[in-house]
Order: C-alpha cells, then structure tokens, then sequence
C-alpha cells in the first residue's frame, strides 16, 4: 500500500514517468549487456575489460578462483558498484536509466550472505520479494507465487518460523526463494549453492536450469566446477579481475586452462556414463605405509612397512586408520 | 487450521506419497489455503485495536485522577457534553469543569502525543539503523533537540512565534540523527558498540552544551533548562499540544507510508535496493520523520528516555517485527506508557511531583540493560 501511495504522489507531482514493467522476451534476447568493464577499489582495478552478455533462456555460470572478481562482476551487474569504466545494459537501456523499482522488476539479486536484522518469519521473508510489484496487477499472484516458491525451495513446512531460527542451509533455501519470488526475468545468483547439501545443491541448480526452460536469464557463480559444466549453457571463466575464456563449459573447463588459472593441477575427466565432466584437482593416492614421492620429508625406503612385510599392500580402510590415531 | 488438498500438476516440493511416513510438512501443507501471513496480520490489527482502547481509558482514568478526583464516568460524561451529545453525567466536584478541560486533558494529551511520538520515533530508528537498540534517548537525539530548544529559550529568539521552540528542537533533533548515523555506520550497517558509544559521545556533548547555556542564562532559563534534564509535563498546554500534536501526525503518516520499505531495510541495504527501494532517499526521509517526531517529544517535555527503547520491543514480541503494525502500535503503546507514567509521577507523593523523565529513567534503564544482554547472547559477541 505504502508504494502505492508514493508511486501515485510521484506520479502527481509529475516527477517520474511511470514505471516500466519488464516485457516477455523470447529465448536468446539479450537481458544485460556489460561492455569493456572496468571496476576499481581503492584506485586498484578488481575487474577491467570483462564482457558479460545475458541471455534469456540460459543459465550462465561465472566461475574462477578466489578473488577472481566473481562477486564484483555480480555486484556491478546488480547496480550496486560504481562503474569506473565500460557499460551496463539492462534490456537495451544504460543501468542508471532505471528506477530502482523498475531494475527490481528485471532482475533479482541473491547475495552470499543473507542477515536479517530482525526476526521476520520465512513466509513473510519470502513475501518480502514480491515488494516490487505491489500496488501493480501483478501483486495479485503473491499469496500463489510465495506459496509456489517456498514449495520450490523445500522451505514450506517453517513458513510460520522465524528466519533467524533456521539452520545455515535453510536460510540459504528461504532467501532463494525470497529471490525466486521476485518472478524477475534475470535472476543474479551469487554462490546459492555455498550452504548446501549435496540433495539441495543439485534442487538450486535443476530450479535455476527450470527456470531458464521457462525463458528468464541466470547468472550463477559457482566454485563446484563440475555443478558448473552439468547446468550451464555457458561459462565465464575469470582470473585476476579478467575473462580469461567464456563460451560452452566443454571449451571452457579444459584442463590445461583451467590449471594455468587455479594454480593448480586440475583434471578433467567425462563421467563414464553421462559424459558430463568432471573437475578434480590432480591427487595422487595417499598411503600411510608408502613414502610419498612428493614430500621430500619422507624418507622412508619402500619397503619400510611398519608390519615388515614386504608383499603387496592391500588397500587401506581410512576408517581404521582413523581408530589408531 | 483446515488440510487443503495440493492442487495437481504445480511445482515440485515434496508429497505425501503412499508409503512414506507423514512428516511434519505435511501437516504444514495447509497454510497454502489461507494467506501466509494472516495469523500475524490478525495479531496485529486485534493489538493495535486493543491498545487503542487501553489508551482511551487510561485517559480517562488518568484524567479523573490528581487533587480534584473525578471518577472515569464524569470525566466521558464531561468530555460528550463539550461534544454536544448530552449523555452522561458530569463531575461532581467542585471545580471539577475546569480542573479537567484546564489543566488535566492538556497535560493527559501532550502525555499521549509525547508517548506517541517517542515510541514511533524508537520503532523508525530501530529499523533505519537495522539494530533494535537505536532509541532517541539512546543515541543522543532527545539531548541534540534538547540543545536546540534551550538556544532558543536562553537566546530569546522568536522568530517563528509560537513555533520557535519546536522548531529549533526540530533543528537540534535533526543535525544530531544525521551525526549520529554518519558516525556510527560502516559497510552499509550499524555495530552496537559503535552506536552506543556514539550515542555516549554525543550525549556527553549535548549535555556541556546544555550545561553552559545554564552557565550564560538567567534564573528563569536556567529553571527552564533544568526541567528538560529531568523531564516533566507540569508545563503541559493547550497551546503546547497544539504545537507537538502535528509533528506526530506527520511524522507518523510519513513514516506509516514507508512501512514496507522499513520491512525490506531488514534484509539490508544491499537487498533492500536489490527489490527497488531507493535506501538513501528512504533513510534521508526517516531521519527527518526521526527528528519531527523527537522534536514533538522533547519541545514542551524535555528528555524522557527509553520509551522508544521497550515500547517497540514488546510490541515485537506480541505482533512480529513488520512495521505496519509496529509502528502505530508502538505509538499507541508509547502514548499508553507516558500516560501512565504521567499519572504515576504526579500522583505517587502527595503535593509533589516526581520528574518524569527520572520515572521513565528507573524502568528503563534495567530494561536497555537486559537488551543488551540478549543482543549480544544473540549474535554470539558484540558485533
């Protein structure tokens, strides 16, 4: 009712045209167009010459070591940094062209941390993301938006709970589907798969790949490199504040790539039935009773078994090993 | 609660399937056929109505009490006849009329409004600064619009008429509200210790300003001043409710239309922009309603702390923390609690008065404590 209110009173006092509601567009419409992105904190630049373009219909998963500029390039795209240099365009205007209002109607933002300064419950958190749309024809459908979404999100049986009460990765469910609920056309989703279980990790991400089916665009930023090349269409991939590669994960998660920029040996192997990659750092297999070539502390002879015995060594049960120590 | 059947073919989310045991979301499905936040909206509405009728009583109780006693029947039978419905009787004793409509409804009035005002500025606060112990008296707002109104006492000015005391407290209240927030924020949100610490800070600079415009005034100012630090309703008017009763009203109305806004800041400010609300134009609103509502409370008063500290939080802890009822209920609490106070402070000696702000001071101050306490339990450390 409150913005209501205030929309009609701008609207009188004729100091804002009305707002504009985000228009379907059909798969591979260009949602956000960022062009030769520069960000700076402190003088220094975290993010220089990135290209980003979003898409409707696909999922689009940023990806890169830490401190690579994931979450900046995130945040700049949400409108929430100063630009230093380049463009942002939201469906064909420069950011700063839209109200917060109308960016909210476009795009909905799910940050790494969700705080709550007070105790709200989950369905009225939740209910919180259907604030843009309120005193418009759409606020009609929150009592069966808020009530989908929280369905979605395996959240429903706490509505009626205070937020705060609920466990990290509960939290992490109810602000998703806060975000959900906004019913945006570009979702920008930061680690939403950080907090979770391995069940609820692959529910986020079949939710975000459903919803790009449905024709929004999602941008997710993800450190499991394999949930990246099993749901998105497309990968960026950023190291040291610049795209390094971007295209289809099979191009991007490659290993000698993917290597050069983590500092680290990094394999990638299909799985044997879907052919889906898989992203392993290199690890050799570690052996309490052999020396380890690798570490030039362990100077142990090959034959130096504890038992004495020389043969061949059966495999070791890690859960034994566990009750000696 | 009524089960509603799941309607087919919608999203996923689990189901009762045959076989599996009914866990506790099953019971829960139910919510889904009435709206999901009816239960709080119900609480709320049936709280703010409650505590509109306790207040209208305790007025009339309030009213009828004092050296001339008036029973809550005469003092309702007088105020309907000044209304021209001739119902009811009127009081008895002698005297009674003008005890009533000269001295009393003035002094019971501007209790409400002050109360009103300070519990509505304490919930505002609260959730601008996101941290539920942001409170005018708490942070030094009462004591910077406190400065403004006794630099307008000492120094004489009348520029504004009437007007010149509220609007220099008004004055007072806002430089200070907008110190305080630029001191004591980092990163987007408010630290208790810092805010508290400020809230010392500026307190103890308001207070050597009040103390020298005592030094430099007269005898008259000098006990002008004095009755600010304690804080009392003796001067009560009906001119000075006139005066304090539109700060209310506006500041409550702008506030009231920002009501989900505030609801969103509780996200932060980062989310809160991310679901369009324009958080600097909103903050920059709130903290002029913040010192309307302060200089309504603090004008004709003087200093009278924490009821913008409890008021709010208890009504939290009925009605939950969305500011659509928080913040008339809060108000309407706030004007109860003064009101009683009021009563309280007159009434306890006999042929004395005990200083309100020092009544208010006796309750509140073990109460700020606990808060703290449960602040700091809660988020494990002072953070």
């Amino acid at each position: 009712m409150s913005r209501a209110g205030s929309g009609r009173r701008l609207r009188l006092l004729g100091r804002r045209p009305a707002t504009r509601a985000s228009a379907p567009a059909p798969p591979g419409t260009t949602r956000i167009e960022v062009t030769g992105l520069r960000v700076e904190r402190s003088g220094r630049p975290v993010l220089d010459g990135v290209d980003l373009r979003v898409r409707s219909g696909e999922v689009h998963a940023l990806v890169g070591p830490n401190g690579a500029g994931k979450s900046t390039l995130l945040a700049a795209v949400s409108g929430d940094l100063p630009v230093a240099a380049g463009t942002i365009e939201v469906d064909g205007r420069p950011q700063g062209e839209w109200s917060a209002v109308e960016l909210a109607m476009r795009r909905a933002v799910l940050t790494q941390r969700s705080t709550l300064s007070f105790p709200f419950t989950v369905a009225e958190v939740v209910r919180m993301g259907r604030a843009p749309w309120a005193g418009r024809p759409e606020e009609a459908q929150d009592d069966t938006v808020v009530a989908e979404t929280m369905d979605r999100c395996d959240i429903a049986r706490f509505a009626d709970r205070p937020y705060p009460s609920l466990s990290g990765g509960e939290q992490a469910r109810a602000a998703l589907a806060r975000v959900l609920a906004q019913r945006a056309a570009v979702l920008l989703l930061d680690e939403p798969t950080a907090a979770l279980d391995l069940h609820h990790q692959e529910l986020v991400m079949r939710i975000a790949r459903d919803r790009a089916t449905a024709g929004d665009a999602v941008v997710v930023v993800l450190h499991d490199l394999a949930l990246a090349g099993a749901y998105a269409d497309l990968v960026t991939l950023l190291g040291d504040g610049r795209v390094r590669a971007a295209g289809p994960p099979a191009t991007v998660l490659t290993a000698p790539l993917l290597s050069e920029v983590y500092r680290h040996d990094i394999e990638v192997v299909p799985h044997p039935r879907t052919h889906l990659p898989l992203v392993v750092p290199r690890r050799e297999r570690h052996h309490p009773d052999r020396p380890d070539p690798r570490d030039p502390f362990d100077n142990r002879e090959p034959s130096d078994r504890r038992d004495g015995h020389p043969g061949t060594v059966p495999p070791a049960d890690p859960l034994a090993t566990l009750e000696k120590t | 609660m009524t089960e509603v059947d799941v309607r087919p073919g919608t999203t996923g989310g689990p189901r009762p399937e045959p076989g599996r045991p009914a866990r506790d979301g099953d019971r829960r499905r139910g919510w889904r056929g009435r709206l999901p936040a009816t239960d709080g909206n119900r609480r709320g509405r049936l709280l703010v109505v409650g505590l509109g009728v306790a207040l209208v009583v305790v007025g009339l109780v309030a009213a009828g009490r004092g050296q001339v006693q008036i029973s809550p029947a005469e003092v309702l039978g007088s105020v309907l006849h000044r209304l021209g419905l001739e119902v009811g009787s009127l009081p008895a004793a002698p005297q009674g009329e003008n005890a009533l409509w000269i001295v009393r409804f003035p002094r019971v009035l501007l209790a409400a409004v002050v109360g009103a005002a300070l519990g509505c500025a304490g919930a505002v606060m609260q959730g601008v600064f996101g941290n539920p112990l942001a409170e005018p008296g708490v942070i030094g707002v009462s004591a910077g619009a406190a400065v403004g109104a006794a630099l307008a006492l000492v120094t004489g000015v009348t520029v504004l008429g009437a007007w010149t005391v509220p609007a220099a407290a008004f004055a007072g209240g806002l430089a200070t509200t907008y110190l305080v927030y630029l001191l004591s924020r980092s990163g987007g949100r408010t630290e208790v210790v810092t805010l508290v610490l400020t809230g010392v800070a500026v307190n103890a600079v308001a207070g050597a300003a009040i103390g020298l415009l005592m030094f430099v005034a007269d005898e008259s100012g000098v006990q002008a001043i004095a009755f600010w630090n304690l804080g009392s309703l003796a001067q009560a008017s009906w001119s000075a409710v006139t005066l304090a009763a539109p700060c209310l009203a506006v500041g409550l109305a702008v506030a009231l239309l920002d009501a989900r806004r505030l609801d969103l800041l509780a996200l932060g400010e980062r989310s809160a922009r991310h679901l369009g609300v324009d958080v600097e134009r909103l903050r920059l609103r709130m903290i002029v309603v913040t010192a309307l509502l302060g200089a309504a409370a603090v004008a004709f008063t003087g200093i009278i702390s924490f009821v913008g500290l409890v008021v709010p939080h208890l009504v939290r802890m009925v009605a939950g923390p969305g500011h659509r009822v928080l913040l008339p209920a809060s108000a309407l609490g706030g004007a109860i609690v003064v009101v009683v106070a009021d009563l309280a402070a007159r009434t306890l000696v006999e042929h004395q008065e005990l200083p309100l702000g020092v009544l208010t001071a006796v309750v509140g101050g073990p109460a700020f404590f606990w808060l703290l306490r449960r602040t700091r339990d809660r988020a494990g450390g002072w953070r």
